[in-house]
């Protein structure tokens, strides 16, 4: 890749502190994103993606806090800007949807004043011209008569609605990266659909990165470019998504992909990765993973695997399920 | 299935309605005039199915179809409000007392949010002790025995009886919630939404599980999941329902390669799957109506691509267009 990446994450560490000491979330972070690139980011519940998206949008409030790491917006490393300039980059170049609308969104203030308020505080815009804006950006995320439906207040509106009004606040500055927390997984099936064609015909249209975080790797497989899987707070495998799918090399991806129903033929006992994710305060030796592998090395009880880069794709494994590269 | 032996569960065109009461502010407007906003949501409306013992039929269903409804009245927490329920084939209004005790007991339920459906402030033995003790099934002396070899069961160690819930992790506690339906050896679970709160590698334990003990019981499942993925893994066979009422049912392998009903074809191709790459998402229109008032006709026509002035006008009953294959679709009467 010779461009600039419009994200690139390097080494972000953040901790929740309590009174037992610093409990690591995020460790050792590394993520690059091209312009209108979509990257999924996979991972169990504790796994610390969310945390990942939060610390970059500078979201991370006390107890939490990003100890180290660099979070470069077009080369311009986000945690060394104050929180006015930060707050001019939100909801402007960079935005973020939520996984409950309900809880983004004010529930006594119409949906006309909280788009309008998205578009004023950055710019200033005469209200006709931010109000047609404001109707533009809601028929494209498919809501009818949005003219009407600006009077309305979050609780008039379905959940799948709401989304939409979410995503559309979200798309009213135009910004060049979107970070998306589950913002499908509270949803049904079709409506689930609806906006996922809605957010890939925005990137196509406008060019817009997606950081797409859930724990649906079908969703990912079918919407990503890119994907990263985290464990225990670390990416455990990256690249793109076709090859990380298709020949995993990490034994978690495997796993994850093998406890899927549909994996194997109806009736059959599924594949089961044993035990459970580790918490935050009582993270293995070694690999984080190690307890729960079935490939394990006696090595991977005393030492964490290293990053290997090989060509688009990385994974930290001493195990690897597939070889990489001329090289193995 | 043989003749011989009735159906566990049977729903003989049962419907369930939830009235709204009417508040001041409602009754006051319509005494000036206002016309009477609909009160009534029909959540299921005219079901009638039956689950041979042993079977594991799968609802699915998205959100406000009524299929939590139809899994609480046959597990007996809500009234039908028309038509019948029959446990064993017979009429639960009709059983006596022996009878209706071991309805009660013969059909468990396993919740979706473990969370919640456990006390938080009872100790593991006394959640899973509590109704051997009320139904008196077993000595006082032996209970402690039974609980651990629920627990065991469940795959959860014996240390645990002594554990409140909130020292469980999501999967621990829905096994909880699993070893305390099967307490009472029950002949049939209702399992609503067990695995959707669940993360994929934990899902697979409980789904293996649900599996384990349906072979070692004989138990018989209604698996209510919006999850087809899951169903289609379960289930011997698989109900759609839409708008409280079931559009298509049939055996599994046969729904999911010849769908019929235009909604469950709908359902089949939203469903992520991990195997296919980039794909051009082209999702059906529009979203589940009100249940306080539905559309006329075929209710799922507002969002059908194939729908007919016919659709609009007359209800489609649910007919049978291959053995052991029905559906509920106008399409299946025209020349085409």
């Amino acid at each position: 890749m010779t461009t600039q990446p419009l994200l690139a994450v390097y080494g972000l560490h953040t901790v929740f502190h309590s009174e037992e000491g610093a409990w690591p979330a995020v460790s050792g972070v590394d993520l690059s994103i091209q312009p209108g690139e979509i990257v999924g980011l996979v991972g169990e519940s504790g796994s610390g993606k969310s945390v990942t998206g939060f610390s970059i949008f500078g979201l991370i409030d006390p107890p939490g806090e990003v100890i180290a790491g660099e979070v470069l917006f077009k080369g311009q490393n986000l945690r060394d800007l104050s929180e006015e300039q930060m707050r001019q980059l939100r909801g402007n170049r960079i935005a973020m949807i939520f996984q409950d609308p309900l809880m983004t969104l004010n529930p006594v203030l119409r949906i006309e004043e909280q788009m309008l308020e998205a578009i004023q505080t950055h710019t200033r815009v005469p209200r006709a011209q931010a109000l047609k804006r404001c109707v533009e950006a809601l028929e494209m995320v498919g809501i009818p008569s949005p003219e009407k439906r600006l009077r309305c207040y979050p609780h008039e509106f379905s959940g799948g609605m709401r989304q939409r009004v979410a995503i559309a606040i979200a798309m009213l500055n135009q910004p060049e990266l979107i970070i998306c927390d589950e913002p499908t997984t509270a949803l049904d099936v079709t409506i689930q659909g609806q906006i996922l064609y809605r957010m890939q015909e925005i990137c196509r249209t406008h060019g817009t990165a997606l950081v797409w975080i859930t724990h649906d790797l079908g969703v990912i497989a079918e919407l990503a470019d890119q994907v990263a899987v985290m464990y225990a707070g670390k990416i455990v495998e990256s690249g793109p998504v076709s090859q990380v799918l298709d020949a995993p090399a990490h034994p978690y991806t495997r796993g994850l992909l093998d406890s899927l129903p549909g994996a194997i033929q109806p009736g059959q006992r599924l594949q089961q990765i044993s035990g459970m994710a580790p918490s935050l305060s009582n993270r293995p030796n070694g690999c984080a993973f190690q307890p729960r592998c079935s490939h394990a090395l006696p090595q991977c009880a005393t030492s964490e695997p290293e990053r290997t880069t090989v060509d688009q794709r990385t994974y930290r494994c001493f195990a690897p399920l597939v070889a990489l590269g001329p090289a193995a | 299935m043989s003749h011989s032996t009735p159906p566990v569960i049977e729903l003989r065109n049962v419907h369930k309605r939830f009235v709204k009461k009417q508040d001041l502010i409602q009754r006051a407007l319509q005494l000036a005039g206002k016309p009477p906003e609909p009160r009534t949501v029909h959540a299921v409306n005219g079901v009638s199915l039956a689950i041979a013992p042993g079977e594991v039929l799968g609802l699915v269903g998205e959100s406000g179809c009524g299929k939590s409804t139809l899994g609480r009245v046959v597990s007996g927490l809500h009234r039908q409000t028309e038509g019948e329920l029959l446990y064993q084939g017979t009429a639960v209004e009709q059983l006596n007392r022996m009878g209706k005790l071991a309805y009660t007991l013969g059909v468990q339920m396993v919740f979706q949010d473990p969370q919640a459906s456990l006390n938080p402030r009872q100790r593991l033995h006394q959640i899973l002790g509590e109704a051997l003790q009320v139904h008196k099934l077993a000595p006082m002396g032996e209970i402690p025995a039974r609980i651990d070899k629920a627990l065991a069961e469940v795959g959860l160690a014996a240390e645990y009886r002594n554990r409140l819930p909130h020292q469980l992790s999501g999967g621990q506690r829905q096994r909880v919630g699993i070893a305390r339906a099967l307490m009472v050896s029950p002949k049939f679970l209702v399992c609503d939404e067990p695995v959707a709160a669940l993360d994929v590698s934990i899902q697979a334990q409980v789904i293996n599980l649900f599996m384990d003990l349906r072979a070692q019981h004989g138990l018989t499942y209604l698996f209510i999941s919006h999850d087809l993925g899951v169903v289609r893994h379960i289930s011997d066979r698989v109900g759609i329902m839409y708008l409280g009422k079931i559009v298509e049912i049939a055996a599994t392998a046969e729904i999911f390669a010849r769908a019929n009903h235009p909604y469950t074809q709908a359902l089949i191709a939203e469903v992520p799957n991990v195997t296919r790459r980039k794909r051009m998402f082209v999702p059906i229109v529009g979203e589940i109506p009100s249940p306080l008032n539905p559309p006329s006709g075929c209710t799922f026509h507002p969002r059908c691509p194939l729908a007919m002035t016919r659709c609009r006008e007359e209800v489609p009953t649910l007919e049978a267009i291959a053995p052991g294959h029905w559906s509920a679709c106008h399409l299946n009467h025209t020349s085409a």
